[in-house]
């Protein structure tokens, strides 16, 4: 495979007639990489917290996912049930194995039944933790990891997400200024933005192609500090 | 896929007196056309992001040796795998070798243009491995056994009616009384019957969007969510992607990222962007063992330094074929291999030859509404008339019309004559279409009348007006 290599860069190299970059422009380059600039943002996601918010809960709507705001975080189990019996949905729930999840109160719901772990496929609704929000397009942003497994995310028929309004951003290029300062990139990073669709058939757009076909978010916000 | 880009004359014929075509196609310029612009004009900078966009494009590609080396070097770092292909038949082999190490028996893949480009089912099939399209169209297109004619609607060409008999056919473990009419109950069968695929895959083959050299990491946007389910299920990912694809960095692919889908569909944003970056970490619960990125060619480097080099910040969204009128009137198939329209009008003959490719660039009215709309802003109708050229120099342009132009040059260099002659073939096509305004068939230009009307010139050359209005 290594003569491909060789093949594919000396034609690359023919092409840009050179052979590699010069020191000084190599070094300008590898500082290009080591410190991303993010390049033009749009105004819309330039706005104060509040209203960053309210634009989040907009576009994610608009994209036709669900929200619902909780003021409290022991209130989430509740605010989960309550989605369920609303959705006609069954009492089983299979969370991420993050302990901003598994330690709520589940027992004050004793009809709900909990487990915690991946999704094999007959999981009907699960319930994940997002690591940021992004305001500019409702976007969520998932990442995997032992506290996060992905097939959460795709297999279960519903998707409920919580997410705290502190993590929501403006644009993009604040979600990964946030995740490059919490460590290495993790093998997966999911932006969802609302429930799963398809417009193969006909160009009729259809929700719930293979992915979920409800995205529920519970919006953590304790509202403005008295 | 064997090409049938040659006879593009008879395919588009073909295309023309389809029916069901039509109508796909007239839905479809409403429905994309519309949405793009409303899209457009809701982010004030879009215009500016272009910009933007195509700068990272140019950027990347001038410094295209140093991003190769420093994206295979972070795909090692996060435990992945670069296999480096130099044309369609290496990248097989490396995705044979891979799938058998593997053990596979069968392939779940989410869409690849570059799946199709280097045909891998076909590939697989002939060695026993099973190739099971995910995504929706694709699936339609793989059970009626034909190439995608659309960049991101692969099978915007088929009915429902067409769609329900693949299906009574290929799910025959359902009852064949059941009802297939709406889309809705083609949609659930489709997901019933690719769930368990899915979960049985050997191996996951995706695409990939972008290709990040700060990070290793591999993007793939989709809206169904099958491309997640192809690349975390199975135990090995392979990743399809040409050089070409590779942005410095994070935010980069962000900017472009805020172009791709209003461009392509009108969306604010697609659904599912997916950043992958090696195979799963040791205590993750999901994801796959292996990593494999499969680096293609395929006369992508030739590209480079040419007057074809802006092709390569193409990034595949299909704006150029919904807005395209030849594309509106006769659809993919009629282009003959697996890029169409506009797009593929400049990579075809780049990549399977002028001899095979020669009749793609002739199918433009150079309307300019592709390079309008390009979110990259690729001159794609300078780069058709520069595959013209290269025809015309490699003169393997019908008799007639090298005849012709050779007429033309002649007279252009002559101006007295040329003016006589535009004023006397003026005058007699004005007298000759006069009642109906147009002409309906004409000699020696019966192919080009054959479907569509020639408007009869009406009053004196340009020439003269240019004239009589003082060179104004
Ligand atoms: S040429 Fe431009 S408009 Fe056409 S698919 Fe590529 S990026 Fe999109």
């Amino acid at each position: 495979m290594s003569e491909g290599r060789r093949t594919v860069l000396a034609s690359v190299a023919r092409a840009l007639g050179r052979d590699g970059p010069d020191p000084a422009m190599r070094a300008e380059l590898e500082q290009r990489l080591a410190q991303p600039r993010p390049n033009l943002i749009p105004g819309r996601a330039n706005l104060p917290h509040s209203q960053r918010v309210a634009l989040f809960v907009e576009m994610a709507r608009e994209a036709a996912a669900t929200v619902a705001v909780v003021r409290a975080r022991e209130a989430v189990p509740e605010a989960v049930a309550d989605y369920l019996r609303r959705e006609n949905l069954p009492p089983e729930l299979t969370i991420a194995p993050d302990p901003a999840l598994e330690g709520l109160p589940w027992s004050s719901r004793p009809l709900l039944s909990v487990r915690s772990g991946r999704a094999h496929g007959s999981e009907a609704v699960s319930l994940t933790h997002a690591f940021a929000g992004i305001a500019e397009t409702g976007t969520l942003l998932l990442r995997s990891g032992p506290d996060a497994p992905t097939t959460l995310n795709f297999l279960p028929d519903t998707n409920i997400v919580l997410i705290e309004a502190g993590r929501i951003v403006g644009a993009y290029e604040e979600a990964w200024a946030m995740l490059r300062a919490s460590g290495a990139m993790p093998r997966t990073v999911n932006f969802i933005t609302g429930p799963s669709r398809s417009a193969d058939i006909e160009q009729t757009l259809q929700l719930g192609a293979h992915g979920p076909r409800r995205l529920h978010i519970l919006l953590l916000d304790a509202g403005p500090a008295a | 896929m064997q090409a049938t880009s040659r006879t593009f004359k008879e395919n588009a014929h073909r295309a023309l007196r389809d029916a069901d075509l039509q109508v796909a196609l007239a839905k479809m310029k409403q429905g994309f056309v519309e949405r793009r612009a409303l899209a457009a004009a809701r982010l004030p900078e879009f215009e500016a992001l272009r910009d933007q966009g195509r700068a990272i494009k140019d950027h990347t590609l001038a410094h295209l040796d140093f991003y190769l080396t420093c994206f295979e070097e972070r795909v090692t770092e996060a435990g992945g795998h670069v296999h480096w292909a130099v044309d369609a038949e290496a990248a097989q082999d490396i995705v044979l070798e891979i799938c058998r190490k593997a053990g596979a028996r069968t392939v779940t893949k989410g869409k690849s243009m570059i799946g199709e480009e280097i045909a891998i089912n076909e590939h697989l099939a002939r060695h026993g491995i099973e190739p099971v399209e995910t995504d929706l169209g694709e699936y339609i297109i793989q059970l009626r056994d034909e190439p995608p004619s659309h960049l991101i609607a692969p099978a915007i060409h088929v009915t429902t009616k067409q769609i329900a008999a693949s299906f009574r056919k290929a799910h025959r473990d359902l009852d064949p009384a059941r009802a297939l009419e709406e889309p809705r109950t083609l949609l659930a069968e489709a997901r019933g019957a690719l769930r368990d695929r899915f979960l049985k895959a050997d191996v996951g083959i995706t695409g990939a969007n972008f290709l990040i050299a700060e990070t290793g990491s591999t993007v793939i946007v989709t809206n169904e969510g099958n491309g997640d389910l192809t690349q975390t299920l199975p135990r090995v990912h392979i990743v399809l992607a040409s050089l070409e694809k590779l942005v410095p960095t994070l935010e980069d692919a962000s900017t472009i990222l805020r172009l791709l889908a209003r461009s392509a569909t009108g969306q604010e944003f697609s659904v599912y962007t997916t950043f992958s970056t090696g195979p799963r970490r040791a205590p993750d619960l999901d994801g796959p063992d292996e990593f494999h990125v499969v680096l293609l060619d395929n006369g992508r480097s030739r590209m480079l330094g040419t007057e074809f080099q802006e092709m390569l910040r193409c990034i595949r969204c299909g704006a150029c074929l919904n807005h395209c009128p030849i594309y509106q009137s006769v659809g993919g198939h009629a282009y003959g291999w697996v890029y169409t329209g506009p797009m593929g009008a400049v990579l075809t003959p780049a990549l399977i030859g002028l001899e095979e490719a020669g009749h793609l660039p002739n199918a433009s009215t150079f309307c300019g509404r592709c390079e309008a709309v390009c979110p990259m802003r690729i001159p794609l109708p300078r780069m058709m008339r520069h595959w013209r050229e290269r025809e015309f120099e490699r003169h393997l342009q019908p008799q007639r019309m090298r005849a012709g132009l050779k007429a033309w040059a002649f007279l252009a260099r002559r101006p007295a004559l040329y003016r006589l002659g535009a004023r006397i073939a003026a005058k007699t096509l004005g007298l000759a279409g006069r009642r109906r305004g147009a002409f309906r068939t004409l000699p020696l230009a019966q192919g080009w009348t054959m479907s569509r009307d020639l408007p009869a010139p009406e009053g004196p050359t340009f020439q003269a007006q240019w004239r009589a209005r003082g060179g104004r």
